[in-house]
């Protein structure tokens, strides 16, 4: 017998669930593979949705912040300084959106089969890391058009950055799933707690706007995320590992948070779904 | 040999919310709070400290068993008994509270046909990815894409999204991927009563055909009585949340057929899911013969009465009644009948009554059925219980003179009739 398997009462986190999560890595590929899928096929336009979606976002605030009131942008032209933002923002906030959602939007399949259901919020954020490169192309297009070339030290930050914000988008949305799951309403007041946290997020403005306080927003793993990748990309400041520490710390415990959270309700879904 | 399938003292417990089909809104428990917070803790401490009590109900408790690789097993019983809550623990969809169970093989489960299907995505899309969810791997998919296409009989249709396939179609295609998927033990919940009679039969053999030729073991729940007969090896018969009685399926199945389908008197003063103004109730239902003897079970061909009895609080406030009585099978409708359909109105009526409806050689072929009733008292509905009232075993029909016929499990209807030849000379 090549696997056998038991169930019993009770089960805490174990490293076997990390290997079971291996196993079922094909299914991970399938779930964003689907929702990629569908969506490319629901919506007319298609793929060009991830570029339309963050560039119109860019245009309205140039206008409004950039233009008519001004906002100071540590000496980069405004567009390319706020699109570096939103291209971050918008991964975390629609990766964290769709996560919280995630579990009820696939009820259908929780009640009906079994696998390790943390497939599900993982998928969900990396659906939304394939709209974030599809997204980087305006960016790319912006730099060459402003001419801004990133150092090698930029670029190999990157990934880092992405890392970070793929580990807090996953463990804020664990727990945001789960508490989804016991009380439907959280889901109505999300995207007014997400765009609360987009205006204490340096994404419009320079974090040096905040001055000694820029001290206290550090607990916001984003602010770290997006404060680097301009100095990577834009070199407005020199990169602070600093902060970058105090970022991947932030996410880091996020991420223990959301999976104590998902685990210790996971196995009951299935019932109170 | 070790069994493949060890159970061991399962047990379920629900605790039963009074929200019973509502969510719990987070803003509602922050309203508790912010109002009564005093209330509230002590509450809570209450329930910590293990004192408060809560409506528990054991959707299973004590159950035991084991199965020998090879097997194919059937799950029998009433609606509730704890048949589909076994299933969902067995494939892991849901935990037990107590107990213990050792799997020893891969576990694919077929709880419901098409699980993840997606109307938006193709034939073969969908292939591929109800295959990843039943969890079977690519490579296994690829290998079996050509077999799973032609028992499907889609091959025309495989790049139209399944949104515009027939139900038929739909429910082909989404077993034949589970079907031919590679695992030691294959959980199978009521699936096969969604398609047609002829594609059930051809279910059925590819589920005999696989435990023959790999040795692979079934765990199959229905309500098709004639589907288990046919299939099973052994039976479990479950009761209330216990399991009855296990043993070679002949046996349980004339075990339930004479101890467990009680129809004899259906009490329908505490069902509370019901529709109507509720001017005259319906109180009981059991069945009779031609000659007035309460019956269990019923033979196709003889005859039959069905008996609702009722009791109306203001009978003079009802001038006509119209009656009706359904049967169904597996949720899908067989008859329908009215007291109107025949001009029969009853009116005036007394402070409590009967309507019996009396079914001439009953033409319903061997199987479990439900019953329905509904009373209509001026055009306005009077009373609806919503669940099936009672349901109802057809066996041995005396329609027929040998008493070794067997017919399609899954026919509900022997029309009286007869055949004769004719010779025609050229």
């Amino acid at each position: 017998m090549s696997s056998v398997t038991v169930i019993r009462p009770k089960k805490i986190f174990h490293f076997s669930d990390l290997k079971e999560l291996w196993q079922y890595r094909e299914l991970l590929y399938f779930f964003s593979w689907r929702d990629l899928k569908v969506r490319y096929k629901q919506t007319a336009i298609g793929a060009s949705w991830a570029i339309f979606q963050p560039f119109i976002t860019m245009v309205i605030f140039t206008v409004f912040f950039g233009n008519l009131a001004k906002m100071p942008s540590d000496g980069v032209p405004y567009p390319i300084f706020v699109y570096v933002g939103l291209l971050f923002w918008q991964f975390f906030s629609s990766a964290l959106a769709d996560t919280s959602n995630t579990l009820i939007a696939n009820q259908a399949i929780i009640t009906k089969v079994y696998f390790p259901r943390l497939i599900l919020p993982i998928s969900a954020v990396l659906t939304k890391l394939v709209d974030f490169f599809i997204a980087s192309l305006i960016l790319v297009g912006l730099m060459l058009y402003y001419g801004y070339t990133p150092n090698l030290e930029g670029l190999l930050i990157l990934p880092l950055l992405l890392i970070i914000t793929f580990m807090a988008a996953v463990g804020a949305g664990l727990s945001l799933a789960a508490i989804n799951v016991k009380y439907r309403d959280v889901r109505y007041a999300l995207p007014f707690f997400i765009q609360i946290l987009l205006f204490v997020t340096p994404v419009i403005y320079p974090a040096s706007i905040a001055g000694i306080y820029s001290k206290f927003l550090a607990i916001n793993p984003m602010m770290g995320v997006i404060q680097n990748a301009r100095a990577a990309l834009l070199g407005t400041t020199p990169i602070n590992w600093t902060l970058i520490g105090a970022s991947a710390l932030a996410s880091v415990i996020l991420l223990l948070i959301g999976i104590y959270v998902f685990k210790k309700v996971e196995r009951y879904f299935a019932d109170i779904i | 040999m070790e069994p493949i399938i060890e159970v061991k003292n399962i047990g379920k417990k629900y605790t039963i919310t009074h929200e019973r089909g509502r969510y719990i809104a987070l803003r509602d428990v922050l309203m508790t709070i912010a109002r009564k917070p005093f209330a509230f803790l002590a509450d809570k401490a209450k329930s910590v400290a293990g004192l408060k009590k809560k409506e528990e109900f054991w959707a299973l408790k004590n159950v035991s068993f084991s199965i020998n690789k090879g097997e194919i097993v059937g799950i029998i019983g009433h609606n509730g008994a704890g048949k589909s809550t076994l299933l969902k623990i067995l494939s892991q969809i849901t935990p037990p509270t107590e107990g213990e169970i050792i799997l020893r093989g891969r576990v694919g489960s077929l709880l419901e046909v098409g699980t993840g299907f997606h109307p938006e995505l193709s034939g073969r899309e969908n292939i591929f990815l109800n295959g990843a969810i039943l969890g079977m791997t690519r490579r296994e998919m690829a290998s079996k894409f050509d077999q799973i296409v032609e028992f499907a009989g889609i091959e025309k249709f495989l790049d139209t999204p399944v949104k515009y396939y027939s139900s038929g179609m739909y429910v082909r295609l989404a077993f034949s991927v589970a079907a031919h998927m590679e695992s030691d033990i294959l959980l199978i919940d009521e699936v096969l009563a969604v398609g047609d009679a002829e594609f059930q039969k051809k279910c059925l053999g590819k589920m005999d055909e696989i435990t023959q030729r790999d040795g692979r073991t079934i765990i199959f729940v229905s309500h098709n009585l004639g589907a288990i007969q046919s299939l099973c090896t052994s039976t479990i018969l479950m009761k209330n949340g216990y399991m009855e009685k296990i043993g070679p399926t002949a046996e349980i199945i004339n075990f339930y057929q004479n101890h467990l389908i009680d129809t004899q008197n259906v009490d329908l003063r505490r069902e509370t899911r019901r529709r109507g103004s509720g001017l005259l109730k319906l109180i009981n239902f059991h069945m009779e013969d031609a000659y007035g003897k309460k019956l269990t079970t019923l033979k196709s061909g003889d005859d039959a009465v069905f008996v609702l009895s009722y009791e109306c609080d203001n009978p003079h406030k009802i001038n006509k009644v119209d009656v009706g009585l359904s049967i169904d099978r597996n949720m899908t409708p067989v008859s329908t009948f009215y007291s109107s359909y025949t001009k029969e109105d009853f009116g005036p009526i007394s402070s409590s009554g009967e309507f019996r409806f009396v079914a001439k050689k009953l033409p319903l072929a061997e199987g479990v059925y439900g019953i329905g009733a509904r009373v209509i008292a001026d055009g306005i509905e009077a009373d609806w219980p919503k669940a099936n009232i009672g349901q109802i075993q057809v066996s041995n029909p005396t329609l027929f003179i040998d008493k070794n016929y067997r017919t399609n499990p899954a026919s509900t209807l022997i029309i009286n009739g007869s055949w004769n030849h004719k010779e025609l000379h050229r």
